[in-house]
C-alpha cells in the first residue's frame, strides 16, 4: 500500500482522534472529521512554530471561523523539514481544550474558591495593587556602599517571573513595562 | 548556539552530553544524517537513552562530574598532542602571559589565588568567600598590550598554565571521580580529540545537563575550551550546540527577562558600580572589540523605552532606571528566598509555574501563600495560580489575593519566538482567542494604560519616566500591533538622519537596516540593538517582515538565509572567521564557510577584497586578514581571541569541586565544593542539606525531561494527547539498586531528600548502572519532574508529587541557576 503525504496525514489525524475519545474527555470526533474532508478546500491555513521545546519547527494551523481544526509540521522548514515530536503535534490541544479557562478568575483572601469576574473590574483591581504596592515600598533613594545618599528609583516589593513561552514582542514589553516601573525583581525559566 | 542545526550534519564526531534524541527530537535528525555520513556519535549520560541507543559509545558518567570528564580530554588532547595548534595559537588567548602572583589549584589545594573572607556571611562559611582576582590578568607591555609567546613554552602563558592544571586530570583520575573506566574513556578521548584539525570537526551538544550545577557556567566554559583546543569554533560541523528547553528561552533571555541585564545583553546598573550614565558607559565599554560601540546601543535603548522624554540633558533617562542594590540579588532564587522572608509582598507570574519547576518547590509554595498578592497569567490554571490549594493547606489560612488571566498560545496571536539557533520566526494569529482569553501583549499594554492612568497627575521625577514610555502600538491602544513592537525591537530613526552631504539616510521612524547605523546621540533607538534587521522598509515605503519569511535552502544556500532571521545580521555560524586560516583561506576545502577573495570589490571603487562564502561573515567585511586585526575571528571580545583564561566568579580555569550534596569527597583536591557557590541560608528548616556520603541519603538522584511531556507540566498534563502517555510519576531505578531495596518494577517507592519526600513508581531498569567511584558502589536514580497535583481528571496518571520539592536552594557564583542534576536522596519501598 503506497500513502501520499496527504494520506498519511489523514490517517495520523484520525488516529489522534480516537486516542483523545478514548481518554472520555475530548470529542475530537467532528475535528477529525473536518479535518479529514474540509481541510484543504474550505480552511484557511497560517505559518506558526511550535511552542513547546526551543527547535521552533514550524507549523501549518488550519482553521474555519475561530476553530483551529489541524496543525502539522510546515514541510519546507529548513531545520526540521517539516517534521514534529509527540508535543508539537499535540499542539492543537493548547487551543481546543475543554479544561482551558476562558474567564477571569478572582480568588480573595483567605477564600476556598474562584469567583469569575469581568476583565475591566480585573485590570482596574490590578493596577491598583501595583499602584498601591509601588507607592507603599519604593525606594527613591538609599545610602551607597560610602554612606552617601543616591537615587536609585527601585522597587523591590513586586517581583516578577515569565515567560519563555511568550513572544520576544511580549517580552520586551514586560521588560519595558518592569524596567520603567523600577521592578528589580525580573526573572524567567532560563534562569532555572 | 554558536552554530546551526541543519550545520551539525557535516561533523565528524558529535558528543550529545544531554538526552538529545528525547528531548530536542526534531533536532536530532541531523545527529543521525552526520551519522550517516560516517560520523561517530558518542553519548556522555548517567543513563542509558534513546540518544545512547542510537549512539556509537555510551558513557555512563556520575552525575556532576562533569568538568572532570572535559578536564580529562584537554589533558588527554595536550599530551597527545591532538589539538590543533595554529588555531590555538593564533585565535585563543594560549599564548597570553599571566600576572606571575597568579597561582592555580595545582599549588593552593583546590582553590585559585586569592580567595578572601568577606566577612559578610556570620556564621554561614559559604557566605563568607568571595575571590579577589587582582592577580587573574595578562601581563602588558608599555603601551597596554598583552604579552604574548607564540611559542606557547613561557610558564606563565596561559597554555602552560591550562596544561599543568589539567595535567591532574588524568584517565586514572577520570576513572575514581566520574566512575568510567579508564580504557572506555581513552576510546572516547581518542575519537573525540582525534577528530581535530583542518580537515575534521567535532560538534558538543547541551542543555541542562550542564547548566543546573553549582559550576554550572564553568562545566560550560569548560566544553567551550575544548572546542577551542580542538579548533572547533566557527568551523562547519563544529561549534557549541546549546539547546534550549522552551520556545522562546533564547528570545526571553535576548529580550532580558534576567535580573542583571536589559535587553541586548547591556547589564543592569548598580547602585555603586554606576552612579550615573557617563560611568556606566566608562566602566562597561571595553576598550577593544565590537562592544566599543555599546553607547550607541545603550543609549538606543534608553530612548526605545523614554522617547522623546530621554535627551542629552536628562542622560537620556538613566536616572529613571532602577540601580541594584547588589549584584549577589534579585535571581529566581532570591526571589522565593526574598519573598518567604517577607521582602518581596507581591508576584506577577505570566507563563510559568514556580509551584512546580523551580528548585526547591516546597520553599516557593510556602513563599507565594505570604504574598499579598499575586498575579497569574497562563493557558491553564496552574499550581502555582492555586497555591492555595496545595495539598495540606488549609485555604483560610493563605491571605493572598489572586488574579487568574487566561492566556492564548502562539497559535491564537501574532508574534516572534527566537529558536534555540538564534532563528527569530514569526507565527500568525490563525483564530481569535476564546471568550476573555487575554495575550501577554494585551495584557501588559492595558495594565500599563491604566497604571499611567493613576500616575497621571504625579509630578514626581520618579514616574516621570514611565508616564513616557509609550505602550500604544498601531491604532488600538490596548490591542497593540505585534510587527510595531517588532519595529521598536528593531530600531528606527527617532528623526530624519541625513549623511555629510545632507542626502536622507533614514527618514524619521524608518527602521534601521543594522546595528551599524545605531547612535549615541538620540537620533536612533532601539529595544535590542542585537535583533535590528528583521524589519526593514521594503521598496513600497512598508515595513518588512523578515522574520516571517519563508524562503527553503537551496544548493547554493544550505544554511538557509532566507528562512526568517538569525541575530546578528542574519548570521547563521558565529565567529565564522574562525573557519578560514591566517591567510583568509579555508582551513580545508572540504570545511570552508567564509573566505578572503583579493579580487573581490572592496569597500570603496578604489580598494579590492572582501570576504565571501556561505554565510555571512561574522567579522568587518573587507578587514583583509594582514590587516591589524584582521586575523582575529572573536570579534565580540576585547581582546578578539577565543579564550582559555576567562575569569567568572569561581575561577578562570574550571576545576572539579563534588556537587553540595555528595556521596564522595573530592578526589581531586582537598577542596569538597565549589568554594564561592552560593548556600542560602533559611529558617524553618526550608533548606537543609545532606553531609557528604550521608547515610541517611546515600544515592545520587539528578531529575530531568521526557519526549511525551514539557517542564513543569502546564502544556502537557491537560492535554489527553500527551497526558495518557504516562501511566503515572516514576523513578528509574538500577536492577542491582532495586534488588538490595527489595523493590519490584512497578512499586510504589518513596524518594527522599533533607527537603521533601514524594511517592512515585520504580522503574526497575538496566539503563541505569552503578558506579565505581574510588572503589566503593555508588547508586544514581533518576526522576522526572513534570508532576503536578493538577491535571485530566480521568487520567489519575497526569498527577502526580512534585519531584523539585527533594532539590535544594543552591546555586553557581555566578549566574545563580540551581543544583538539580545532582544532589542527594534515599529511596524506601512503600509498604502496603
Amino acid at each position: 500500500m503506497s500513502l501520499s503525504r496527504r494520506d498519511f496525514f489523514k490517517h495520523a489525524g484520525s488516529a489522534g482522534a480516537g486516542i483523545a475519545a478514548g481518554a472520555s474527555v475530548f470529542d475530537l470526533t467532528p475535528v477529525a472529521a473536518a479535518a479529514t474532508t474540509l481541510k484543504l478546500t474550505e480552511a484557511k491555513v497560517h505559518t506558526s512554530v511550535c511552542p513547546y521545546c526551543s527547535v521552533g519547527c514550524n507549523q501549518l494551523v488550519y482553521s474555519k471561523g475561530d476553530r483551529i481544526i489541524d496543525i502539522e509540521g510546515h514541510p519546507d522548514t529548513p531545520h526540521t523539514l517539516g517534521k514534529l515530536c509527540p508535543k508539537g503535534a499535540a499542539t492543537i490541544q493548547l487551543s481546543n481544550n475543554p479544561l482551558r479557562p476562558t474567564k477571569p478568575l478572582y480568588r480573595a483572601p483567605g477564600s476556598d474558591k474562584w469567583e469569575e469576574k469581568p476583565i475591566e473590574w480585573m485590570y482596574e483591581q490590578i493596577a491598583k495593587r501595583y499602584y498601591d504596592t509601588r507607592e507603599k515600598y519604593f525606594i527613591e533613594r538609599e545610602p551607597d556602599k560610602d554612606g552617601k545618599e543616591v537615587v536609585v528609583n527601585r522597587l523591590d516589593a513586586i517581583a516578577s517571573l515569565g515567560s519563555a513561552c511568550i513572544d520576544n514582542e511580549e517580552c520586551y514589553l514586560i521588560s519595558k513595562l518592569n524596567r520603567t516601573l523600577g521592578i528589580v525583581y525580573h526573572e524567567h525559566q532560563a534562569r532555572v | 548556539m554558536t552554530t546551526n542545526l541543519i550545520d551539525i550534519q557535516h561533523s565528524d564526531v558529535i558528543m550529545c552530553t544531554n538526552n538529545m534524541a528525547e528531548n530536542h527530537p526534531v533536532a536530532f535528525q541531523w545527529v543521525m544524517k552526520a551519522k550517516e555520513r560516517g560520523a561517530k556519535v558518542i553519548h556522555v549520560d548517567p543513563r542509558f537513552t534513546r540518544t545512547s541507543a542510537v549512539s556509537d559509545i555510551h558513557v555512563p558518567l556520575r552525575s556532576g562530574t562533569n568538568i572532570a570528564f572535559f578536564g580529562g580530554l584537554m589533558n588527554y588532547a595536550i599530551q597527545k598532542n591532538l589539538y590543533f595548534k595554529d588555531y590555538v595559537v593564533h585565535y585563543t588567548n594560549a599564548p597570553f602571559l599571566i600576572d606571575p602572583a597568579f597561582k592555580t589549584p595545582t599549588d593552593l589545594g583546590g582553590l585559585f589565588e586569592g580567595l578572601e573572607q568577606t566577612g559578610k556571611g556570620g556564621s554561614d562559611p559559604h557566605l563568607a568567600e568571595t575571590y579577589n582576582k587582582s592577580s587573574w590578568k595578562y601581563q602588558v607591555d608599555a603601551e597596554g598590550n598583552p604579552k604574548r609567546d607564540l611559542t606557547l613554552q613561557d610558564p606563565h602563558s596561559v597554555f602552560q598554565l591550562l596544561k599543568r592544571h589539567y595535567s591532574r586530570y588524568t584517565p586514572e583520575m577520570v576513572e575514581r571521580v566520574c566512575g568510567i573506566p579508564q580504557a572506555k574513556f581513552v576510546e572516547v578521548a581518542q575519537l573525540y580529540c582525534g577528530n581535530s584539525g583542518r580537515e575534521k570537526t567535532g560538534t558538543i551538544t547541551y542543555a541542562l545537563n550542564l547548566t543546573q550545577h553549582t559550576n554550572g557556567v564553568q562545566n560550560i566554559r569548560s566544553l567551550c575550551m575544548l572546542q577551542l583546543l580542538l579548533g572547533n569554533i566557527g568551523r562547519p560541523g563544529g561549534g557549541v550546540v546549546a539547546l534550549r528547553g522552551h520556545a522562546n528561552v533564547q528570545g526571553a533571555t535576548d529580550l532580558e527577562l534576567l535580573y542583571h541585564e536589559l535587553p541586548g545583553y547591556l547589564a543592569m546598573p548598580l547602585r555603586d558600580a554606576h552612579p550615573d550614565l557617563k560611568t556606566y558607559l566608562e566602566k562597561e565599554t571595553p576598550k577593544g572589540g565590537f562592544w566599543v560601540n555599546k553607547p550607541k546601543f545603550m543609549i538606543s535603548l534608553l530612548k526605545a523605552f523614554y522617547g522623546d522624554a530621554a535627551t542629552k540633558d536628562n542622560e537620556f533617562g538613566y536616572q529613571w532606571l532602577p540601580k541594584r542594590a547588589s549584584a549577589d540579588a534579585y535571581s529566581h532564587q532570591h526571589i522565593f528566598v526574598d519573598m518567604y522572608k517577607g521582602k518581596v509582598k507581591a508576584f506577577f507570574c505570566d507563563g510559568q509555574n514556580p509551584a512546580v519547576g523551580g528548585p526547591n518547590a516546597k520553599l516557593a509554595r510556602a513563599a507565594m501563600q505570604k504574598l499579598e498578592w499575586l498575579v497569574v497569567v497562563d493557558i491553564f490554571l496552574t499550581e502555582t495560580a492555586e497555591v492555595w490549594k496545595t495539598p495540606g493547606t488549609n485555604a483560610k489560612d493563605v491571605p493572598t489575593e489572586v488574579f487568574f488571566i487566561p492566556a492564548a498560545p502562539a497559535a491564537e496571536k501574532d508574534g516572534s519566538l527566537t529558536n534555540t539557533m538564534r532563528l527569530i520566526q514569526w507565527h500568525e494569529k490563525s483564530v481569535n482567542p476564546p471568550g476573555e482569553v487575554q495575550t501577554d501583549a494585551q495584557f501588559v499594554c492595558t495594565l500599563a494604560h491604566r497604571l499611567q492612568k493613576l500616575y497621571a497627575r504625579s509630578k514626581k521625577e520618579r514616574d516621570q519616566g514611565f508616564l513616557a514610555a509609550n505602550f500604544t502600538f498601531g491604532e488600538k491602544p490596548d490591542h497593540p500591533d505585534m510587527e510595531l513592537v517588532l519595529k521598536e525591537i528593531n530600531g528606527f530613526a527617532t528623526e530624519e538622519i541625513t549623511d555629510k552631504d545632507g542626502k536622507v539616510v533614514y527618514k524619521k521612524n524608518q527602521p534601521l537596516n543594522t546595528f551599524a547605523h545605531m547612535t549615541d546621540d538620540g537620533k536612533t533607538a532601539s529595544g535590542c540593538w542585537i535583533y535590528t534587521g528583521v524589519t526593514v522598509e521594503g521598496p513600497d515605503g512598508k515595513l518588512v517582515n523578515k522574520a516571517n519569511a519563508h524562503k527553503p535552502p537551496d544548493k547554493t544556500d544550505y544554511l538557509a538565509h532566507g528562512w526568517t532571521f538569525s541575530w546578528p545580521a542574519n548570521r547563521r555560524i558565529l565567529y565564522n572567521r574562525a573557519s578560514a586560516d591566517l591567510e583568509g583561506k579555508p582551513w580545508s576545502e572540504k570545511k570552508k564557510l567564509i573566505w578572503w577573495d583579493p579580487e573581490a570589490p572592496g569597500q570603496t571603487p578604489d580598494k579590492k577584497g572582501k570576504w565571501i562564502g556561505l554565510d555571512v561573515p561574522d567579522f568587518n567585511a573587507f578587514l583583509a586578514p594582514d590587516a591589524k586585526g584582521g586575523d582575529k575571528p572573536f570579534i565580540m571580545r576585547a581582546d578578539l581571541v577565543g579564550a582559555f583564561f576567562g575569569p567568572l566568579n569561581d575561577g578562570p580555569f574550571p576545576e572539579h569541586y563534588e556537587p553540595i550534596e555528595s556521596p564522595t569527597r573530592n578526589l581531586l583536591s582537598k577542596q569538597q565544593n565549589n568554594p564561592v557557590a552560593k548556600i542560602w541560608s533559611l529558617p524553618d528548616q526550608k533548606n537543609d542539606l545532606a553531609a557528604v556520603a550521608s547515610k541517611d541519603y546515600p544515592y545520587v538522584i539528578t531529575t530531568y525531561r521526557l519526549t511525551e511531556h514539557h517542564l513543569s507540566g502546564v502544556m502537557s498534563r491537560y492535554l489527553p494527547m500527551l497526558a495518557e502517555l504516562f501511566e503515572s510519576h516514576f523513578a528509574e531505578i538500577s536492577l542491582e539498586l532495586a534488588k538490595e531495596l527489595g523493590i519490584a518494577n512497578g512499586d510504589k517507592v518513596t524518594v527522599s531528600s533533607p527537603r521533601g519526600k514524594i511517592v512515585a513508581r520504580a522503574m526497575v531498569t538496566n539503563r541505569l548502572k552503578p558506579f565505581k567511584i574510588d572503589g566503593k558502589t555508588v547508586h544514581q536514580i533518576g526522576v522526572p519532574w513534570h508532576w503536578g497535583w493538577k491535571g485530566v481528571d480521568s487520567l489519575p496518571g497526569s498527577r502526580g508529587d512534585i519531584t523539585n520539592d527533594l532539590s535544594a536552594t543552591v546555586g553557581d557564583p555566578t549566574v545563580y541557576i540551581q543544583e538539580t542534576k545532582a544532589f542527594l536522596c534515599n529511596v524506601k519501598k512503600v509498604e502496603v
